[in-house]
């Protein structure tokens, strides 16, 4: 690597800089307003379209392609266990301690 | 007098509440768990690609997001120029607009201060356990918080830098399922959110459409435009919903 020590400190200012201003604005501009109903409504429904938006192709694809072939993708096989542990128990733990448990086995034996 | 002032202040930022520390342990356990795999890898790749430890702790304790930290190693591979690699950051990153807005109406009773420090520690995962967390709960005890945000950042440092030392642990913790922790907890936080008929309709959209956004288009729009989408779509329903089942009293002369 050509860059020197300096150069990666650098980069790493500028990476942490532009990180947090996105984190940090909204929350400075937002937090003490009182918000339009609507745009209320509006952020109510973030949480459950960015959750489900980072979940998709974590469990629709592996190694860059779309599949559920259980030898390439024990993410999606896993998922139908986890899902269900989480319906039924409302847990947290256990549907992680299901979820790797499933990932586990299935590597194991497909 | 004096002093009871200065103690109010001191344990509204700081965290003595024995019991909100222990309920902030439990909430962040998920988050602890599933950054270690992660940040296992993230210390191999960064000490591969020459960085130093010191560099890798560097990065972890200031920039502290998991998907720009993999790419920008990659990008230092590849030898590209600091203005490329912190606009790629800044892309990457650019989501977490959308979360940081989401939480603010439950974030009014923070100082300043404290709301730089939370959104410092504000990622895709803390967003996840703070977003169920305030939906049961106005105004969450500040200790709880951030002794979860704390917990769940300094697990991220600790692992990138037993990754750059050790560089070998990791096929081991993918043995365990260890690479799970993060979408089974992603799961389960998602079951959590399922509160109506239209939540389970959003999430099936955004879930459908984000697969497809990613596999035709790659990059890390996909995110942002999936969320875009489908949360004005539960808009429009919510308010359609309503417009045909208010309450006389509500509606008023109608």
């Amino acid at each position: 690597m050509h860059y020197s020590n300096e150069q990666i400190i650098l980069a790493i200012l500028l990476m942490a800089l532009v990180t947090f201003l996105p984190r940090f604005l909204p929350l400075l501009f937002l937090s003490r307003r009182k918000l339009n109903p609507m745009l209320r409504v509006w952020l109510s429904y973030v949480p459950v379209a960015v959750l489900t938006a980072l979940l998709g192709p974590a469990l629709f694809m592996a190694e860059g392609t779309l599949t559920i072939q259980p030898s390439l993708n024990p993410y999606f096989w896993a998922a139908l266990p986890s899902f269900a542990v989480a319906l039924l128990t409302r847990n947290m733990f256990l549907t992680v301690l299901t979820g790797m448990g499933a990932v586990a086995i299935l590597r194991l034996l497909v | 007098m004096h002093d009871g002032i200065f103690r109010r202040k001191f344990t509204g930022l700081f965290l003595f509440n024995k019991e909100e520390m222990i309920r902030g342990f439990f909430k962040g356990f998920p988050v602890i768990l599933g950054y270690f795999p992660i940040g296992f890898a993230f210390g191999i790749l960064a000490t591969n690609v020459g960085m130093t430890v010191f560099h890798t702790f560097l990065m972890s304790l200031m920039v502290y997001a998991g998907s720009a930290q993999l790419i920008a190693v990659g990008l230092l591979e590849s030898q590209v120029g600091l203005l490329t690699l912190t606009i790629t950051t800044f892309l990457v990153n650019l989501r977490h607009l959308l979360m940081s807005a989401a939480l603010s109406p439950s974030l009014g009773h923070l100082s300043r201060l404290q709301q730089a420090l939370f959104s410092y520690e504000l990622t895709d995962e803390t967003f996840a356990v703070h977003s169920i967390d305030f939906n049961k709960e106005k105004k969450t005890p500040k200790c709880r918080i951030f002794v979860t945000n704390i917990l769940a950042h300094l697990s991220w440092i600790v692992s990138s830098i037993l990754g750059a030392w050790t560089g070998s642990l990791l096929s081991d913790l993918e043995a365990w399922g260890l690479d799970y922790a993060l979408p089974a907890m992603f799961i389960a936080l998602l079951v959590f959110q399922l509160r109506t008929m239209r939540h389970f309709f959003i999430a099936t959209i955004s879930l459908l459409l984000s697969t497809y956004l990613f596999w035709g288009m790659g990059g890390h729009w996909y995110v942002i435009i999936t969320t875009l989408i489908t949360a004005t779509i539960g808009l429009i329903m919510e308010k359609w919903y309503l417009n045909h089942n208010t309450p006389d009293i509500e509606n008023g002369e109608s």
